[in-house]
């Protein structure tokens, strides 16, 4: 079984967001950057099927070379070989179309994508690669066996989950509860020695038109300050909640 | 040309943001001076679609369970049988779900997280938030067809009666390797997604077997029940009550923390909701810095007081 899992390049979670060249850009000063956590929930899954099936498994990034570092630390994790498409990541679309010109030359059996990353929460990735592929898709994945050339997989939806069997190729939607938090792999020594021998291929970037352009960026306006309640006076609370803000 | 919205259903009845994204399409639909189309499948209720300013409803009757690919083809042929400008979808599961496939199959720029009409319809410009609800982008959709994702609670409901006409559209059928084997759907409780009010715990709770506090609180409000991250992973309450960057969004029109210190990755995910109401008895929480209002004390004593005041007060209004 070949298994591909799309790692995004994310600015960590406590990162400060700042905008600078007249707030077009994201301010990278001081960013450290990590896998998308969702992406990273997928990889995990991907080292079990290696472990148990003896899946061979990519990490595929569409980015500059900036990126590396995070690809490395993928490998260093245990994925066998990386792939950079050599371009600015600046739409899902885009990177979409990048990662299917790869899937095309290298017969996957499984493509493995965060729900969304954590920077532009676009959630659209994975459905993506599936409908130009042609290949099923599911997404908020929170748990996948496969047995031959059958995967099950549980969908978490709003106020539920269901239980979905599709036949590979497959694509998809991974989030926390594909596996556990606790079972995130922190690589040690001897993974981060073999990943920096570990083959990472550098690809050309396709020509293509931009469908969707970001053009500024806007900080939220400041929030007031929070509004302190005495715990011996609840009667307050509930009447600012009523006459006030107007959700009661 | 037209506006086509994909107003979802749940057992044959509108969901709420349905009707949200009616309202929303109608403001797009006036600024262009075009029709409102509605998309429904399997959905009884169409007629109401009208309130909010649908002009026309196409239904589908679609057989067994939900199949974002399959749902995804129907809207397609939908929207483009209508010659379509601008389709919009909410922000649901399912919606965000078969949306990517739907910007495929339309070829159109699809942008998600959309918090507001559009700054301006030429050149086609968007809101959106980003970085979890960090910061925003102006984007720009340069495609023939747009595909809008509208952000829950971002546009409210604005009922523009209309007479709506309701048609059935044949979809050609279009099969699916994919099964459905069961579903396991709570169906006595609120979900996080649908709720108006959310009601989260944290790790000042001290354990599970307190959670009957959020419990009793959420179902005196009709909320539902919500927890932070490290609540979720010490396995206290399931992931799937888990909000924040890395778990559920919340946008709900008010959102109580209880024992929440309010780490940056979980104000990042509920910092959509309207309203934020704080208790924690460590002042120097950081979720005060984030909160609307707040109530410095211990929740053993403070929320068993909440549940017996909002009791009177519903008795009141009743």
């Amino acid at each position: 079984m070949k298994i591909l899992v799309c790692i995004s390049h994310v600015p960590d979670t406590t990162s400060k967001i700042n905008f600078v060249e007249g707030d077009t850009q994201f301010d990278t000063q001081g960013v450290q950057y990590i896998i998308n956590p969702n992406d990273e929930f997928g990889l995990t899954r991907a080292m079990w099927f290696k472990e148990k099936n003896g899946a061979s498994v990519d990490v595929i990034n569409v980015g500059g070379p900036e990126t590396e570092a995070t690809l490395r630390k993928a490998l260093a994790i245990g994925a066998d070989n990386a792939i950079r498409v050599n371009t600015p990541a600046k739409e899902a679309i885009q990177v979409a179309k990048e990662i299917v010109s790869v899937i095309q030359q290298n017969q996957y059996d499984l493509i493995i994508a965060g729900r969304e990353s954590i920077d532009y929460n676009g959630g659209m990735v994975p459905g993506m690669i599936a409908a130009l592929t042609g290949m099923n898709y599911l997404n908020n994945c929170i748990g996948l066996e496969i047995d031959a050339n059958l995967a099950t997989a549980i969908r978490e939806m709003d106020g539920g989950k269901e239980t979905v069997t599709a036949p590979l190729p497959l694509v998809i939607g991974a989030q926390k509860g594909l596996v556990e938090e606790s079972d995130l792999r922190i690589p040690n020594m001897r993974g981060i020695m073999m990943a920096r021998k570990k083959p990472l291929t550098v690809m050309e970037p396709q020509e293509m038109s931009e469908q969707v352009t970001s053009v500024s960026f806007e900080k939220p306006a400041p929030k007031g300050d929070v509004k302190l309640i005495d715990p011996e006076n609840i009667d307050e609370l509930i009447a600012l909640l009523h006459n006030e803000a107007k959700v009661i | 040309m037209s506006v086509v919205i994909y107003a979802e259903s749940e057992k044959g009845q509108l969901k709420k943001i349905a009707l949200e994204l009616a309202s929303y399409g109608k403001a797009i639909a006036a600024e262009l001076q075009t029709e409102l189309v509605a998309v429904t499948i399997n959905c009884e209720n169409n007629e109401s679609l009208g309130e909010y300013g649908v002009d026309k409803v196409l239904t589908v009757e679609h057989q067994g369970a939900f199949n974002a690919q399959q749902y995804a083809t129907i809207i397609a042929e939908a929207a483009r049988s209508q010659s379509v400008a601008v389709a919009v979808v909410s922000s649901s599961a399912d919606s965000r779900f078969l949306a990517p496939l739907l910007a495929i199959q339309l070829e159109a720029g699809y942008v998600s997280n959309v918090v507001a009409t559009p700054i301006s319809t030429s050149p086609f410009q968007v809101k959106r938030s980003v970085f979890t609800n960090k910061a925003f982008n102006i984007s720009e959709i340069n495609t023939e067809v747009k595909l809008i994702g509208l952000s829950k609670n971002a546009f409210g409901l604005h009922p523009h009666p209309t007479t709506a006409t309701v048609s059935s559209f044949e979809a050609s059928s279009n099969t699916s390797t994919m099964e459905v084997q069961s579903v396991d759907q709570a169906s006595d409780s609120v979900t996080i997604a649908d709720a108006e009010i959310v009601v989260s715990g944290g790790r000042g709770l001290k354990g599970p077997e307190n959670w009957h506090l959020i419990e009793n609180l959420a179902s005196t409000l009709g909320a539902a029940t919500a927890c932070s991250k490290p609540v979720s992973d010490m396995g206290w309450r399931p992931h799937s009550e888990h909000v924040g960057q890395t778990g559920k969004p919340v946008a709900s029109n008010l959102y109580i923390a209880i024992g929440v210190s309010g780490a940056i990755q979980h104000l990042a995910g509920i910092n959509a909701s309207k309203v934020k109401v704080v208790i924690n008895s460590d002042p120097e929480a950081p979720f005060f810095k984030a909160a609307d209002y707040g109530i410095v004390g211990d929740a053993f004593e403070v929320v068993p007081k909440m549940i017996e005041k909002f009791k009177a007060f519903q008795a009141e209004n009743a």
